[in-house]
């Protein structure tokens, strides 16, 4: 119960300090959406009339505490540059980051486990040896700068997708998961390559160890020995990095949306900042903070689950 | 665990095959797809839009009592026909039989001065059109006549009646922001922030209507998506191309060449030292090659100009583009007079977002060190653009297109008048002040003609900036569609595309 209330207190002050940051630094960076609303056009009447509509000219204080006690009951206000209700405008983009975030990292599981299993189980082998030195290339390849690959490879010589076809999840499900394929793989490899070294050079590390002599010692066969013992223990630093990794993999999916024209929150967010749109920005970084907290909050617990000292310590 | 992997690797390679049959899309029998570089984001309400990117799309669904066609004449448009009272200073529009709103309502007398009064901020919001303050009254004669009363006469009246944010909406309409209703060939359908907005042709258009049904406007605010959008085949067509852009599309792509309307200079703050001393900026002038401009950033393609007035306005425009020959030596000795032998340093603040007047600056700062002027390039955010060097006017010097508000050569040269609210350079010339008076006070349209060439002459005699250039304007579009047109204002109109043998 302690714990539980204790990572309670901790999400709500790590959401409270992430928006209140947002709110001073829009307060810092020149114009309002005002004056992006007026452009050329702006004149100082014309300016203080729209702000006293916008409501931008109450104290700073009050407009943060405002959007912080609506957003408290779930109402995330209106956007100023669109007039519409920030919630029906996020409503229809979060399943596009969330579905590339679960895709990516659906990828780099099945990719990274039985990769580095298999390389380190077959550590000497002649193509153990090249995936890992291929793995070592593909981590320091940065994501978007891989998309860009993709793109060209995948989408203008082989035509295996149309760069830019986007198609929504509402007008048709099955194309959307088709499109969202490729930005994934983008996302997901370098972490994939990541995981799989940490996973093995883990499992490496392990089988040194004195208890799987012991197993052997007792007759326990290779395979058994490997994941019965040594990928139990091999795994948990592993899940660590995962859970980073999932964090990681919003922001990610962010970046790849701007390469591959996908119009999710990362698009929504970079053209709010810049119209100064202030109740779309707090929200959409309200909801991926609260996105991260959530996942290392499920990362803690299978901890607890995977690793029984961790129980016993608490 | 390894069930498990095994399910994982299927679902990947599903997913493989799922994309692989995604390529294409449904064949385009009266649709088209058109690529725009931002969102609209200020608002669908034409008394609110803003942007330029806004006001072009909004052309489509929008329309006011008189419009502009393509040659840059105003046309009738909601109205059929208007007279103007002896004095001058009462306009009379008759309203057209047969025009109908979006939602089938016929446009009434009421709709009309609804709309008037609304875009003069009669009602409410400011107005846009800074000349409509000069509204007297808006009066319904009887229920096809509507009069306009002036407090003071102005020639230009129906250029600023023709502009996109005077348009017709319905008196009704509770919601013009988020569901626009108007008069024009197009129709708004719906739109998914930052992904498109969807609209359709409106079958019960008063004139000669569109030819293509729907057309989708996809948002790619991405510069290097583009091109693979275009080559891969989701996007038909694509205003406002890079001359290099347009180098990279495939066969299938026609590339209309156009002008974009519009003066490129390096605007120069003239509160500001050194800008203040006119031999200064004459030397600046005189250092600045326009052509290598044109040739290093555009393959040469491109308008020079040699003041406030683009090529396309022709009624207006003087060619004063040789009053200052690149010329070094001149450069440098009229420098050492004002008082600046060795040069001095300065810093251009250019926009973040416009590619084009990016690379001219980088141009133009190379060119500047042959005469020991050491410029410096500071890169802001649109938005800080609008406040620090718009608004502001903290800046030294900026580069930038200004274009036309308003079919109007006074949207052009008026705000370099000293007094004048949006004179962002701060240009202030006694002489140049009085031709503003005397061309407001004349009604000859012969002699306005020549006193805006007067003006003209004035900004460039004094070099109040540096003129580069109206850029040239590349259009994209599939050799499956024609019948694109360019417009001397900054325009798109989707009505008079078509498929081809259409």
């Amino acid at each position: 119960m302690k714990t539980v209330l204790k990572k309670l207190a901790s999400f709500i002050i790590t959401v409270l300090l992430v928006t209140l940051f947002v709110f001073l630094a829009f307060e810092l960076i020149p114009g309002d959406a005002a004056t992006f609303r007026l452009g050329t056009n702006a004149t100082p009447e014309a300016l203080e009339r729209l702000r006293e509509e916008l409501g931008l000219n109450r104290p700073f204080f009050v407009r943060y505490f405002t959007w912080l006690y609506s957003f408290f009951f779930g109402d995330m206000g209106q956007s100023l540059s669109y007039g519409v209700s920030v919630r029906s405008m996020l409503a229809s983009k979060l399943p596009i980051t969330i579905t590339l975030t679960l895709m990516s990292f659906v990828m780099i599981v099945a990719l990274s486990v039985p990769l580095g299993v298999l390389t380190s189980k077959y550590e000497d082998r002649m193509w153990a040896r090249s995936l890992d030195a291929l793995g070592q290339v593909t981590m320091s390849i940065p994501p978007f700068f891989l998309g860009i690959i993709i793109m060209y490879v995948f989408g203008m010589i082989i035509h295996a997708f149309t760069p830019g076809g986007f198609v929504s999840w509402q007008t048709d499900p099955v194309r959307f998961i088709g499109y969202m394929f490729f930005p994934s793989v983008a996302i997901a490899l370098p972490k994939a390559a990541m995981s799989a070294k940490l996973l093995r050079t883990s499992i490496l590390s392990e089988r040194k160890l004195d208890y799987v002599r012991t197993a052997y010692s007792r007759g326990n066969s290779t395979m058994d020995v490997l994941y019965r013992h040594v990928l139990k223990n091999a795994i948990i630093p592993v899940i660590t990095f995962l859970g980073m990794t999932l964090a990681d993999t919003v922001a990610g999916s962010l970046v790849i949306e701007q390469v591959f024209s996908i119009p999710g929150f990362g698009r929504l967010l970079i053209s709010s900042i810049s119209n100064r749109d202030y109740p779309v920005v707090q929200s959409i970084i309200a909801i991926i903070a609260m996105i991260v907290i959530v996942i290392n909050l499920i990362v803690d617990i299978m901890y607890r689950f995977m690793d029984p000292r961790m129980r016993e310590r608490s | 665990m390894s069930k498990m992997i095994k399910m994982l690797a299927l679902c990947a390679v599903t997913a493989v095959a799922l994309s692989a049959c995604s390529g294409g899309k449904p064949d385009a029998s009266s649709s088209i797809t058109i690529g725009i570089p931002q969102d609209l984001e200020d608002s669908l309400d034409p008394h609110e839009a803003v942007a330029a990117g806004t006001k072009e799309i909004l052309f489509n669904i929008y329309e006011g009592l008189l419009k502009p066609d393509e040659t840059g004449n105003l046309v009738p448009a909601v109205a059929s026909n208007y007279t103007i009272s002896e004095d001058g200073k009462t306009y009379s529009f008759t309203l057209r039989d047969d025009v109908k709103f979006h939602n089938g309502q016929p446009v009434t007398a009421e709709d009309v001065k609804y709309s008037i009064e609304k875009s003069a901020g009669m009602t409410g919001a400011q107005s846009l059109i800074s000349a409509f303050s000069n509204i007297e009254k808006v009066e319904i004669k009887d229920e096809k006549t509507v009069d306009i009363v002036l407090t003071e006469p102005d020639i230009d009246f129906p250029a600023y009646v023709a502009n996109l944010n005077a348009s017709i909406i319905p008196a009704d309409n509770k919601d013009p922001k988020t569901k626009p209703v108007g008069t024009g060939p197009y129709m708004y359908v719906s739109r998914s922030p930052q992904e498109n907005i969807i609209l359709k042709k409106f079958d019960e258009y008063w004139g000669e209507g569109a030819n293509i049904t729907d057309i989708t406007l996809k948002v790619i605010p991405n510069a290097d998506s583009i091109v693979m959008n275009l080559n891969g085949g989701s996007v038909d067509m694509f205003a406002r191309l890079t001359s290099t852009q347009t180098q990279q599309l495939s066969k299938n792509f026609n590339i209309l060449e156009g002008e974009m309307n519009l003066v490129q200079a390096v605007y120069l703050n003239h509160a500001v030292e050194p800008f203040d001393n006119v031999d200064v900026c004459r030397a600046l002038s005189y250092a600045v090659d326009v052509q290598n401009i044109l040739d290093l950033t555009s393959d040469g393609k491109g308008f020079p100009v040699g003041s406030s007035m683009f090529p396309s306005f022709a009624k207006y425009y003087v060619d004063l583009t040789d009053t200052y020959p690149t010329d070094i030596k001149k450069a440098k000795e009229l420098l050492a007079s004002a008082g600046y032998p060795d040069g001095f340093s300065f810093s251009i603040t250019v926009p973040s977002n416009y590619q084009p007047h990016i690379e001219a600056a980088q141009v133009v700062v190379e060119q500047l060190k042959k005469i020991g002027v050491t410029a410096d390039i500071k890169l802001v955010e649109w938005n800080s653009w609008l406040s620090d060097v718009y608004s502001g006017r903290q800046y030294e010097a900026t580069l930038i297109g200004v274009d036309a508000s308003s079919l109007t050569a006074s949207a052009m040269l008026d705000r370099f008048r000293s007094d004048a609210d949006n004179n962002f350079t701060n240009y202030s010339n006694k002489e140049y002040d009085d031709l503003c008076a005397k061309v407001r006070a004349e009604s000859s349209d012969e002699e306005r003609t020549k006193i805006y060439k007067d003006m003209e002459k004035n900004l460039a005699d004094n070099a109040a900036n540096i003129y580069i250039q109206d850029m040239a304007e590349f259009v994209a579009l599939s050799d499956k569609y024609e019948g694109y047109v360019f417009y001397p204002m900054y325009v798109q109109d989707f009505a008079k595309l078509k498929l081809k043998g259409q």
